[in-house]
């Protein structure tokens, strides 16, 4: 299917459900005539269906509607009375709207018929001169020509009807494709009555219905669950079957219902393009259109509400953002104007973004206008920031257009924009730069939204936290090395960068089994971490431009999860951001990332870098000092095991005792085109004979700086981990610095520099350049 | 004079009452998923065919000591002008048909909790029914 005909399905679906809309209008209007609310709200679709047509290109429905928004408008503003012949007239103006849109959707064309009477006389109502004025033939004149119409209008439907019942086929209830559809229409039968007319192709369903279902099908899951459950204790194969069968369905059909409810944003914005692209075109202007994010899921109820409000941001961008070609060159500028639509989540948010490159917001223009239509005072334009100004367009009543276009202008819009975004929760921003473009931002909560969410445990209970804010998950086996605490809070080195930590526990002040005081206490205190302490669960996640970890007690599942709002009791709870059902039919609070951030202080900037002391200076001083390295472990001279730090080995080698030469004294290998000096390092701390038998190969720990290179040989590399440590005793023995307790065992320390300056004074082993940056400091 | 319907209930040894047309249903006990942090009231959330609804202790919000080990509250849901929300309460009693001839106000010298949440009190034979004004008894957020 065409781009062209989606658009006009969707045009066509969308104006019979507001003229329908009109109709009800109308009746009301005549009961109350002055009513304000009424008189706007026909007057807001009337201009939709005027800017649907002038879009699309049907210029004879454009003029019908746009003489009836003149007429109309002249009646919001109180300068026109609404009596008899004017409903008449703008009765007929629906009615003829509808016409039309008939031989459309038969024909894919407007139709032969001349309006240009009703247009004579909308005109003639709207320039003020009433039928009193001129007498009463006049009106019975145009009461005739008005009936005509209806009359007319009638007929057609009459005939489009009687056309539809003589042919039996229509009436067979396999439903077409709406794509077969217009593929028929394409390949001729153009007229044809066959073809299903665009209104029955497609069923439009009250959300609240689907709601409904939603809520069976969350309470056939319920019971589906207690079938499962019951199952397990039955042995009644059939049973045992007919559970399984049940639960698949149940999983199908909660996934289908779901699926109702979510459309990617790209089904409005795919209407944009041509939009843009008419619009453009009838404006002298050149517009690329980008689109980021069209994916992104909303919910069913959010694409209705945003719908056209961002058609008339689009259309606004493109008639008053974007400037004349001539213009953007003149100031720099490439002569296409670019109109970017971005969509995402972010912070529990769906975002959407429309931005154009053009002139900007004249702010001097608008706070003049602001002043001379009395929104604002002048006083408080004064005080205001150049972002507010620019929000003032959003005001009822403001329009900055120099001239009333076609297009857009008359005043509706940017407020209608904003009240309709506020109306389902949201927020509409715009920031603009002169000469650089506005974008023009609007935020919708996700109360509507489903979403994945990561499941986790805290103090028995399970929270979801959304996964928009997630970023990667950490858990760490007990005793291992990273956490610390600094100055009072607890923080962890992830990948070389600290982690201020958050206990979900302590936050929502839930008892847990284990704390970040306790964990922390196993590092210091060896006694302590042998106590079975649990795995510590971390989810890193991302509050605005920060980063923190939740410690949570378990980490479940992802689950698709639908958003429902707290009641008022619990709204100003900021660490949560709604509730939902769990497949369990259990309720679980989802958290507000950015409410937890701000609560704990991450956010507010209190963990700050810069007091981490240097442990290397710590490790020097004479009291007990605690280590955090990464350590490579192995094992020299039978059970005696130690350690040396990673940062200085540069690799781990194996040689032949076949290979090893001679040079002076020493020990040496050919290593990369160079010699490597072999260091028995069990001979110098026990003076023992470390050639035990000749078939075993050394493994040697390769230490460099630039060019030259060092190979302590050891008896059997152990493991490498990163290690939190207490050099426990400082001790005088050759070639040991100290020990710790690593992985329960007392590990000798060994003193590099000394073993080094045995081999080669001049020799001091440089850290390698990342792992340093990694670590953040040697011993 | 006209009479009314009250949906019963009893909190403690106090028999309370609620008009019929604010009540949506009476449910007996759900799961209810705490609300960490949330005022003492709030008992928790319950899953309501798919709806999540607060759940309040008319016992916490009374100020009575907590219900016995083992005893499992019933839900008054109540429907409210913000939202539906559902009272816990000890026992169910009848639908009552009460004679406004039988109306006084709450008398002054019961306590001040006790007197923001009753409206007003009909003389039974052998029994006292406090009308419950819910919109007070749910207003508590504030105080604590």
């Amino acid at each position: 299917m065409s781009d062209l005909d989606e658009v006009i399905e969707e045009f066509l679906v969308e104006s019979h459900e507001n003229l329908d809309r009109l109709d009800n209008a109308f009746v009301q209007l005549e009961e109350s005539p002055s009513d304000p609310e009424i008189l706007g709200a026909i007057f807001r679709t009337m201009h939709t269906i005027k800017g649907l047509c002038g879009m699309l290109g049907f210029s004879k429905l454009e003029s019908i509607t746009h003489s009836g928004e003149t007429l109309l408008s002249r009646l919001r503003e109180g300068q026109l009375q609404l009596d008899q012949e004017i409903t008449n007239a703008l009765l007929a103006t629906v009615d003829a709207v509808r016409d039309v849109l008939t031989m459309v959707e038969e024909g894919g064309s407007e139709g032969e018929s001349d309006y240009s009477t009703l247009v004579a006389t909308l005109q003639r109502l709207a320039s003020g001169e009433s039928a009193a004025g001129l007498g009463e033939p006049d009106r019975q004149e145009d009461a005739t020509g008005v009936s005509e119409f209806a009359e007319a209008g009638l007929e057609e439907e009459e005939t489009f009807e009687a056309g539809e019942a003589s042919s039996p086929d229509l009436r067979d209830p396999t439903p077409t494709e709406p794509v077969k559809g217009s593929a028929e229409a394409e390949g001729g039968a153009l007229a044809s009555p066959r073809r299903r007319s665009v209104a029955e192709s497609s069923i439009r369903v009250d959300v609240g219905l689907l709601n409904k279902l939603m809520n069976l099908v969350g309470e056939l899951v319920l019971a589906r669950n207690q079938v499962l459950q019951h199952m397990v204790s039955q042995e009644d194969p059939v049973f045992q079957a007919t559970s399984q069968r049940l639960n698949l369905i149940t999983t199908e059909l909660q996934e289908e219902v779901m699926k109702t409810r979510m459309q990617p944003i790209g089904n409005v914005w795919s209407k944009f393009p041509r939009v843009v692209r008419d619009l453009a075109v009838s404006c002298g202007k050149k517009v690329r259109v980008e689109m980021e994010g069209r994916e992104t899921e909303l919910d069913r109820t959010i694409i209705e509400a945003i719908k056209d409000p961002l058609t008339h941001l689009v259309r606004n961008s493109v008639d008053h953002g974007i400037e004349e070609p001539r213009d953007r060159i003149s100031s720099g500028k490439k002569e296409e104007g670019r109109l970017s639509l971005r969509a995402f989540h972010e912070g529990g948010q769906v975002n959407i973004e429309v931005s154009d490159d053009g002139g900007g917001l004249n702010l001097d223009r608008i706070r003049d206008k602001a002043v001379s239509r009395r929104l604002v005072s002048v006083d408080q334009v004064e005080s205001m920031s150049d972002r507010e100004i620019g929000n003032l367009i959003f005001l009822p009543g403001f329009s900055t257009a120099q001239k009333v276009s076609n297009v857009s202008g008359r005043g509706v819009g940017m407020d209608v924009v904003k009240t309709n975004i506020e109306k389902i929760g949201g927020t509409v921003d715009i920031q603009t730069a002169s000469g650089e473009g506005s974008t023009i931002r609007i935020k919708i909560p996700l109360t509507l939204a489903i979403i994945p969410a990561l499941v986790v445990t805290s103090g028995g209970d399970r929270f979801s936290i959304p996964q928009v804010n997630l970023l990667e998950l950490v858990r760490l086996e007990p005793g291992s090395e990273g956490l610390e605490m600094l100055r009072g809070s607890p923080v962890y080195r992830l990948r070389g960068r600290l982690l201020p930590l958050v206990s979900l526990n302590d936050i929502l002040g839930l008892v847990s089994h284990q704390d970040l005081a306790s964990h922390q206490d196993g590092v210091e205190n060896d006694e302590s971490r042998e106590h079975g302490e649990r795995a510590l669960n971390i989810v890193v996640l991302q509050a605005d431009d920060r980063q923190f970890g939740l410690v949570v007690d378990e980490i479940n599942d992802t689950e698709e999860i639908v958003v429902k709002p707290l009641g008022t009791h619990l709204k100003n709870i900021s660490a949560f951001a709604g509730a939902t059902i769990m497949g369990d039919g259990k309720v679980a609070l989802i958290l507000d990332v950015l409410g937890i951030a701000q609560e704990s202080g991450v956010a507010s900037g209190q963990v700050h870098a810069a007091s981490v002391g240097d442990p290397s200076e710590a490790a020097h001083g004479q009291r007990i000092a605690e280590n955090h390295e990464t350590l490579l472990l192995f094992q020299v001279g039978g059970q005696e095991r130690m350690a040396i730090p990673l940062a200085l080995v540069d690799r781990l080698e194996e040689f032949s005792w076949n290979d090893v030469e001679r040079s002076g004294p020493l020990p040496v290998v050919q290593y990369r085109d160079g010699i490597l000096p072999l260091f028995l390092l069990r001979e110098y701390l026990g003076g023992c004979e470390s050639r035990t038998e000749e078939s075993e190969t050394l493994q040697v720990v390769v230490l460099s700086t630039g060019d030259r290179w060092l190979g302590i040989v050891v008896d059997q590399i152990v493991d490498v981990l990163e290690e939190s440590f207490n050099i426990e005793r400082r001790t005088r023995r050759r070639g040991v610095m100290g020990s710790a307790v690593i992985q329960d065992r007392v590990t000798d320390l060994l003193n590099v520099e000394e073993v080094v300056a045995q081999l080669d004074p001049e020799f001091r082993p440089a850290p390698r350049q990342d792992e340093r940056a990694l670590i953040g400091g040697g011993v | 004079m006209a009479n009314r319907l009250f949906c019963t209930f009893w909190v403690g040894d106090l028999f309370f009452g609620v008009e019929v047309e604010r009540v949506q249903e009476v449910i007996r006990f759900q799961e209810i998923t705490r609300v960490p942090v949330a005022p003492p009231e709030v008992s928790g959330l319950i899953n309501l065919r798919g709806q999540i609804v607060t759940a309040i202790d008319l016992r916490k919000r009374l100020g009575i000591e907590p219900r016995p080990e083992g005893e499992d509250p019933m839900n008054v849901v109540l429907r409210e002008e913000d939202g539906v929300v559902s009272l816990l309460v000890d026992e169910i009693g009848d639908v009552l048909e009460v004679p406004d001839s039988l109306r006084e106000p709450p008398p002054n010298t019961v306590d001040e909790v006790a007197r923001e949440v009753i409206r007003e009190v009909y003389k039974l034979t052998g029994q006292l029914l406090l009308v419950l004004d819910s919109e007070s008894a749910m207003k508590f957020s504030a105080a604590s």
